[in-house]
């Protein structure tokens, strides 16, 4: 692998390096982790992200973001992807990508949509789909650090197979009686299920997000129309927008 | 640059039939997405303002009617956002920086947009002028929407999309640079896209 001197003149510069791929994990039939060793990473906090970097054999190039997945105490770096069926990059990493190869990064980038444990709670985080990886960095971390912080999780999926991390929510809110996680299936629902079956709405955020009076750090991650939807609705039941920090992605060539 | 790095098997598309239009690390989309970091804000038109403050003899200011009065321009411009996208040809309607600017003396060399729900950006003087920024009310010949940016954003096209702040109300002409928001955070100072500005240090 070929490594480069940190230039001396621009401290703090993101630099490229490659990662090496320990494991890729399935989490849904379309989403896999991808957990990386990399070398000289410096670390990061629940919710910034990386770029990562492309390169065929001619010398092509493309970039994608991808929130992180691990908590900061993680040993190694994961990024969770989410095949686009029409996509450039995401079905490269999500099934041609295996163990052994490397992989192009730079990061952490964003300091706005983090959350570390001396910020305190209650925690309310809303996500969509794939939405939830920048928010399951923050409940790991939320758990390796031992914070106690009251905390919710309000995660909309298509349906039980499409939920991303699914054992382990379900694991971490067992041990836990401060984290409840709260399932909404939007499309198709198993025989039985007692949950919620529809978008997110105020009522919703009425029945799950902590009183506006309790003053909740709020992280929103999911496609345009929730984030809209979830922090308009947020504002509407009296939370106070400086408290509600949204983030977004869409099929927009991943 | 990790010289010689070649991701095993990957060939890619190579679907962006512009290439001379998209800067290094950008891929075209033809959606518009969107991306802010908070709840959109939702001020009233009667409530709306536009200001100029800062190093200028007096500060100026246009309500949403005397706004709508201004000479107005459409702007066809190619735009850049630092998560990757771009898209060709938007079409935009508002009124240039410049004649915002017009009889204004000022010893300023810097701006500072500020907007509804606390957002800033800067950008020196001399990219907001000569025909280069506008705040625009109207996208695709519809009025803006809130999601993108209504009532009113600032447009500064050669520069990354997130200098071109949504909800804008207001630019505070100073004499010395202050890092917005996203400056404020990692982001690059500037901001070219065609020398691919996107963090500090880049």
């Amino acid at each position: 692998m070929a490594t480069q001197p940190r230039p001396a003149a621009q401290p703090g510069r993101l630099l490229w390096r490659v990662g090496e791929v320990f494991e890729v994990v399935e989490e849904t039939p379309t989403t896999k982790s991808l957990v990386l060793s990399v070398p000289g990473w410096e670390g990061h906090k629940a919710g910034q992200h990386v770029d990562v970097r492309l390169t065929a054999e001619d010398g092509y190039q493309v970039q994608r973001s991808y929130s992180i997945a691990s908590a900061p105490e993680d040993e190694r770096l994961a990024i969770t992807v989410d095949r686009i069926e029409d996509g450039e990059v995401s079905p490269y990493l999500t099934e041609d990508l295996m163990a052994g190869d490397g992989l192009e990064l730079r990061g952490p980038i964003g300091g706005y949509f983090v959350w570390e444990r001396g910020l305190g709670g209650p925690l309310l985080l809303v996500a969509g789909g794939s939405g939830v990886v920048p928010l399951m960095a923050m409940l790991r971390h939320r758990a390796a650090s031992g914070s106690g912080a009251p905390a919710k999780l309000l995660f909309s999926s298509r349906s039980q197979e499409e939920v991303i991390y699914r054992d382990e929510l379900e694991r971490l809110a067992e041990a836990d009686e401060k984290l409840e996680v709260v399932h909404t299936l939007t499309r198709s629902q198993p025989e039985g299920w007692e949950g919620y079956a529809r978008r997110i709405d105020e009522e919703m955020l009425r029945e799950v997000a902590p009183s506006p009076s309790e003053e909740p750090l709020t992280f929103i991650c999911g496609p345009t129309p929730l984030v809209e939807a979830t922090a308009a609705a947020l504002v509407e039941l009296g939370h106070d927008p400086a408290g509600v920090k949204t983030e977004r992605f869409g099929p927009t060539g991943g | 640059m990790v010289e010689g790095f070649i991701s095993r098997g990957f060939r890619g598309r190579r679907r962006q039939p512009n290439n001379a239009q998209l800067p290094p690390g950008q891929y075209e989309t033809k959606g518009f997405p969107v991306l802010s970091a908070g709840p959109t804000p939702h001020v009233p038109l009667s409530e709306w303002d536009f200001t100029l403050v800062g190093e200028i003899d007096e500060a100026k200011r246009w309500s949403w009617e005397e706004f709508q009065a201004l000479p107005s321009e459409e702007i066809t411009k190619d735009i850049h956002c630092v998560t990757k996208w771009s898209k060709f040809g938007t079409r935009w309607g508002g009124v240039s920086v410049d004649t915002l600017l017009g009889n204004v003396e000022t010893s300023a060399a810097y701006v500072t947009a500020f907007c509804d729900g606390g957002y800033t950006t800067n950008l020196p003087l001399e990219d907001v002028t000569g025909g280069k920024a506008w705040v625009a009310y109207a996208y695709d010949g519809e009025p803006l929407e809130p999601a993108h940016g209504g009532p009113a954003r600032l447009l500064v096209p050669h520069l990354y999309f997130w200098k071109s702040a949504k909800w804008v109300r207001g630019l505070s002409l100073l004499s010395h640079d202050e890092p917005g928001f996203w400056e404020s955070l990692g982001y690059h100072n500037y901001g070219d896209p065609w020398r691919e500005q996107r963090y500090q240090g880049d």
